[in-house]
């Protein structure tokens, strides 16, 4: 059993111009240990699964449908008393801007030390012996003079450092990081992304990490999610959603980023068009108004996920052509697709 | 770049300090851009890298005069920048900004902020023609004529950024400082603002200052790319050289902390990880301002401030262990 497992995941946000579909159907596993990456464009709902996983939507926001459980246990309309118990406990989230999601006007201690207490049950002094502890091991040094410091006082590395050490507090077993690095500075996000495989190794919790940064995901990822305009068009190992992607929005993100190994002066390949309109979603698939190789079938419905690997899964219409072109397609008792052994990448 | 080099762009000694309130009636200086100094040619592109804070935008900023800087000097095809020129100057050098949401106007339409430009230098004599020009500056961007009447927020972030390139393009300039044109862009339109920015660059003879702090970005559309630290300048070479052979132990982090989109690269990769954060250029380390942060320190560096040397041809780096 994974340790968390989404099924046809739903969150919708009613607003008055209409219902957007920020999440339509998505699905996968966690399991402990592992790191998962999410990546999109913005507005393709990655940071609207992490909320409907922690229950921390916003207003118009909700969950409409699907199953998210947690060691086998369901969220999905858990009463709120239950729920904090998971939040932060169990399942704790780092938010993209350190500067915004720290309190400014109580010091870093004061705010690691509420959490602690809260959740942990420790006294005072226990508390705040934690909470330098916890300091020391995200890399903050003399910890005792940072916690009597306020946010403003700390660089932008530093105040992440302190989200990632208010996240641990409690040992979850999953940690959510919604764009950890993107505010920070290259060097700084080496810093961060080093520090969290570190503790990911010593601790070793599960990690959903959402992303947009394709070079961010490639080097800690085990599996990968691509997601577009709220679904989830592949997903597998990170080695096959770099090397063997079958699903054309990812073909198209992967040519679209210049590569900093290349001496010639290539042409990028840019993506056509712009990024979907939330409240006008097509019936067909979502990328075919961008896609180069969209056919007839892709304006008439999605495609339906189907296996094209081992450990990989994408939805394409493309995958059923080339599969039935090329006789690639396994087909189980009753006629349905059972897989496609299109990756190429199953020699291993 | 066969033809001998002439450059469009000389730049000598730029500095911009800004003074700091940080006291009663006590002021500092902070010292955004200290002596930078650089060229660029005509039809090139000279891309500047470096950390948030490093005073790269400064440096763009101050090279227009939308600061006026506290020394150093700046001509332009030869001619100096002085009260008389500088109206010459701002029709021939423009720029595009970082964040296509705050610099337009959402209370003008699309079509009069393309026409700024226009407005301000007097450069149609009718509302014919002008209205003409704005059609076919916008068409040029990928943009139909028959949006000049809407308003910014009716446009995505993409488009956005096309109508901020539009309006620098309209007062038919030489040179444009593109101050992070395209950070706050998705992956997949990244790519086509890039190459729209290469096509103008083709079509019209264009030269660039593309500032920004994604590398392969920057190595991707630059013939040139300079290094900034603390509001100096540490390298300078061609964006290919810089690459294979920095020489500064900054740009060697700078290089190796680039993540990779491709794992076996990224897992196999060695990370130089910089320890500790960059100083407040409020309390500069003396000396070099990166040895606080550099393996290769001494003595010397905290007594000396390096100059920038030729290393190589066309290869400028300020270290003292080089």
């Amino acid at each position: 059993m994974a340790l968390l497992e989404v099924r046809d995941l739903r969150t919708s946000f009613f607003t008055p111009a209409g219902e957007v579909k920020a999440v339509n159907g998505v699905s996968f596993n966690l399991d402990s240990g592992k790191v998962l990456g999410i990546v999109g464009e913005s507005g393709s709902g990655k940071s609207v699964t992490a909320y409907s996983i922690l229950q921390i939507l916003t207003h118009p926001g909700r969950i409409v449908g699907g199953s998210i459980k947690f060691k086998g246990q369901e969220l999905v309309g858990l009463p709120d008393s239950e729920m904090r118990k998971i939040r932060g406990n169990r399942i704790s989230i780092i938010f993209q801007d350190p500067m915004t999601s720290l309190n400014p006007v109580y010091t870093v201690g004061n705010q690691l030390v509420e959490a602690i207490k809260l959740h942990t049950g420790r006294n005072g002094a226990q508390a705040r012996d934690r909470a330098a502890e916890l300091l020391s091991l995200v890399g903050i040094n003399e910890p005792e003079k940072r916690l009597k410091q306020y946010p403003y006082e700390l660089s932008g590395g530093m105040r992440q450092r302190v989200m990632i050490a208010m996240a641990l507090a409690c040992e979850p077993d999953i940690l959510i990081a919604d764009e950890p690095t993107t505010a920070l500075d290259v060097t700084i996000q080496a810093q961060i992304l080093e520090l969290m495989q570190d503790l990911q190794k010593k601790l070793g919790m599960a990690i959903l990490m959402i992303t947009h940064d394709l070079g961010v995901i490639a080097g800690m990822c085990d599996e990968v999610i691509i997601m577009y305009a709220g679904g989830v068009c592949e997903r597998g190992t990170a080695d096959k959603i770099f090397y063997h992607p079958q699903h054309e929005y990812t073909k198209g993100l992967l040519r679209s980023i210049p590569n900093i190994d290349s001496d010639e002066k290539e042409r990028l390949v840019p993506i056509s068009g712009t990024p979907i309109d939330l409240l006008r979603m097509p019936s067909g698939c979502p990328f075919a108004p961008r896609c180069e190789k969209a056919m007839k079938v892709c304006l008439q419905g999605r495609a339906p996920e189907v296996w094209v690997g081992r450990d990989h899964l994408a939805a394409c219409w493309m995958n059923y052509k080339t599969g039935m072109e090329k006789g690639l397609i396994e087909y189980g008792e009753n006629g349905e697709i059972v897989r496609m052994k299109l990756d190429g990448g199953d020699e291993e | 770049m066969t033809q001998e080099y002439r450059p469009l762009v000389e730049v000598k000694h730029l500095k911009q300090y800004f003074p700091i309130t940080t006291g009663f009636l006590k002021t500092t200086m902070l010292k955004a851009v200290d002596d930078v100094s650089f060229t660029i040619g005509k039809g090139e592109t000279l891309g500047l890298v470096g950390e948030s804070g490093c005073g790269k935008t400064t440096v763009g900023r101050s090279l227009l005069h939308l600061y006026k800087p506290t020394s150093g000097e700046i001509s332009f095809d030869g001619m100096k920048i002085t009260k008389k020129t500088l109206d010459e100057y701002h029709r021939r050098a423009q720029m595009v900004f970082q964040d296509p949401y705050s610099s337009l106007n959402p209370r003008m339409t699309v079509g009069d902020i393309v026409a700024e430009p226009i407005d301000v230098h007097k450069l149609c004599k009718t509302r014919q023609e002008r209205a003409e020009r704005v059609q076919e500056l916008l068409r040029t961007v990928g943009i139909s004529g028959e949006q000049s009447t809407r308003y910014a927020h009716e446009f995505s972030g993409g488009q956005r950024q096309r109508i901020g390139i539009a309006r620098a393009l309209a007062s038919n300039p030489e040179f444009i400082v593109c101050d992070e044109p395209v950070s706050a862009l998705d992956v997949s339109i990244q790519a086509q603002v890039i190459n729209m920015l290469e096509d103008l660059q083709d079509q019209l003879g264009l030269s660039y200052l593309f500032i920004a702090h994604d590398l392969s970005v920057v190595k991707h559309i630059s013939n040139r790319v300079a290094v900034m630290y603390l509001g100096k300048m540490v390298e300078l070479a061609s964006s290919v050289e810089l690459h294979h052979h920095p020489a500064h132990p900054y740009t060697v982090s700078l290089l190796s902390a680039v993540p990779m989109p491709d794992p076996d690269k990224a897992r196999s990769s060695h990370r130089i990880v910089l320890q500790g954060d960059v100083p407040s250029p409020m309390n500069m380390p003396s000396g070099c301002a990166f040895r606080t942060r550099c393996r290769f320190a001494t003595q010397r560096c905290a007594e000396e401030c390096p100059q920038m040397r030729e290393i190589a041809p066309g290869h400028f780096a300020a270290c003292h262990n080089i």
